[in-house]
């Protein structure tokens, strides 16, 4: 089949997406605006829920799109698209004009930007990190508070830019509770005289092995866990962190002294994705991810015709899910074009 | 008459059925988004009269909602309507509103101003 896709997006979504219709005969043309592909992936340390290293996904991704049928462009944003009939016209910032039959937009979610819930300190307090931060301190394997301690006491945050109105999103971003259960795991296996607290209004681990790391955390590695939202965090006198909070199963409020605070930031969807959302109008849904054209049979499918969504600018969405979204974004494209005239 | 020591224990639960829920009603017609709560307790952390005192108004709102009265027209009075627990509601739960609106429902069903 002698037909031009884009994938806009060199994350996961975009990679995968791209290598599968490679692999179907189409050609390719990957766009990537950072310098590398793999998206966040390359700021993940371990995966949950079997904690693999994240740099094992990316070489499956860097394989599956090592093919002569893709022209992967790094460094690259879009600055204009034009349809005309079927065909998309796009113009990069390089000033480089590609022509294809179908689109695949897999641009991606960005963290929620945890300094707008003010009330949790983050760029105010040294110790108030994100679960983004804490990721890249595993990789860097420096784990020590701003003070170049080694923290006694870590607290957990759940649900940061999640399901909260105040944050304008009322959405669970899902992977939030298990990363939070997988970092405590690992804080405790690199600090292991630490101690490390869960503050959680419902714990979702809705996912294959997502419940036994739960369990794990908390009979092998002895997480607490709190039920109750953190109002608010402040600093002591001495540089410790103090959060309060209700225990809402003692019915009573708490109030703790830690040395590290981590947040763990909710998913929206990407700048990237609104850009390229408003060139080619694609719509939005009340959370602002892309609308899909049918939750359950047109998961892939956006508003304008040749136009494909694959990954977690539909939803958040986890690796394993956002791969097989990717697979059936090519599987609607081939589809699309062998079938369209 | 002999008295041997025996008293009838009334039991612990919350009897749905007779329980009155006639306030809890009131509120919900008024204020629709008392039916938000997850019981998340942000309210009562930021809360100043519950860090002084027994009140808690994420307890007070489950107490509402199970027609537990009379526990609530005790706890009802601590509030000092400041609002902080409004603030802080990630599910925008008009909660301050919930206390005026608890207060009018004994004035209008038990005829007894709290």
């Amino acid at each position: 089949m002698n037909r031009d896709v884009i994938v806009v997006g060199g994350g996961v979504a975009g990679m995968e997406a791209a290598g599968q219709l490679a692999a179907a005969g189409l050609m390719v043309t990957l766009l990537e605006k950072d310098k590398n592909t793999g998206g966040h992936l390359a700021n993940w340390y371990h995966l949950f829920p079997d904690r693999r290293n994240s740099s094992e996904v990316i070489h499956y991704l860097d394989k599956k799109i090592d093919h002569q049928n893709i022209n992967l462009l790094r460094g690259v944003t879009i600055e204009e698209v034009e349809k005309h009939d079927d065909k998309f016209i796009i113009k990069t910032s390089g000033g480089k004009v590609i022509q294809s039959d179908a689109m695949v937009i897999a641009t991606g979610f960005d963290l929620f930007r945890s300094e707008k819930k003010e009330e949790y300190g983050y760029g105010i307090y040294d110790n108030v990190i994100t679960s983004a931060d804490l990721e890249k301190k595993f990789r860097e394997g420096d784990l020590r508070t701003h003070a170049g301690n080694i923290p006694g006491s870590i607290g957990m945050v759940h649900c940061v830019g999640s399901r909260d109105e105040k944050s304008g999103n009322l959405y669970c971003s899902k992977l939030c509770c298990v990363t939070a259960v997988k970092q405590a795991i690992e804080l405790k296996e690199h600090l292991p005289g630490s101690k490390v607290f869960c503050f959680y209004m419902d714990i979702r681990m809705a996912g294959a092995m997502y419940e036994e790391l739960y369990m794990e955390a908390q009979e092998k590695y002895g997480i607490n866990f709190i039920r109750g939202k953190v109002s608010e965090a402040g600093e002591t006198i001495n540089n410790r962190l103090i959060v309060k909070v209700e225990d809402t199963l003692a019915g009573r409020p708490l109030k703790m002294e830690l040395d590290m605070l981590v947040l763990m930031a909710g998913m929206e969807i990407s700048e990237g994705s609104m850009t390229i959302g408003k060139m080619l109008g694609l719509k939005t849904g009340e959370n602002r991810f892309f609308r899909v054209k049918d939750n359950h049979f047109g998961s892939n499918l956006s508003n304008v015709n040749g136009v494909f969504l694959a990954g977690s600018c539909t939803a958040p969405m986890n690796i394993t899910d956002t791969i097989s979204h990717a697979r059936a974004a090519a599987a609607e494209v081939i589809n699309y074009l062998t079938n369209e005239r | 008459m002999n008295k041997f020591g025996f008293t009838m224990t009334r039991g612990r639960q919350i009897d749905y059925e007779s329980n009155d829920k006639s306030i809890a009603e009131y509120i919900y017609s008024k204020e629709p988004s008392f039916r938000l709560c997850i019981e998340c307790g942000g309210c009562s952390a930021t809360c100043t009269t519950g860090n002084l005192t027994s009140f808690s108004l994420r307890e007070l709102h489950i107490l509402i909602k199970r027609g537990e009265n009379e526990k609530v027209r005790q706890a009802i009075k601590k509030c000092m309507l400041c609002g902080k627990c409004t603030l802080v509601c990630p599910r925008g739960v008009n909660t301050r509103n919930i206390v005026f609106l608890a207060k009018q429902a004994f004035q209008i069903y038990e005829g007894n101003a709290v």
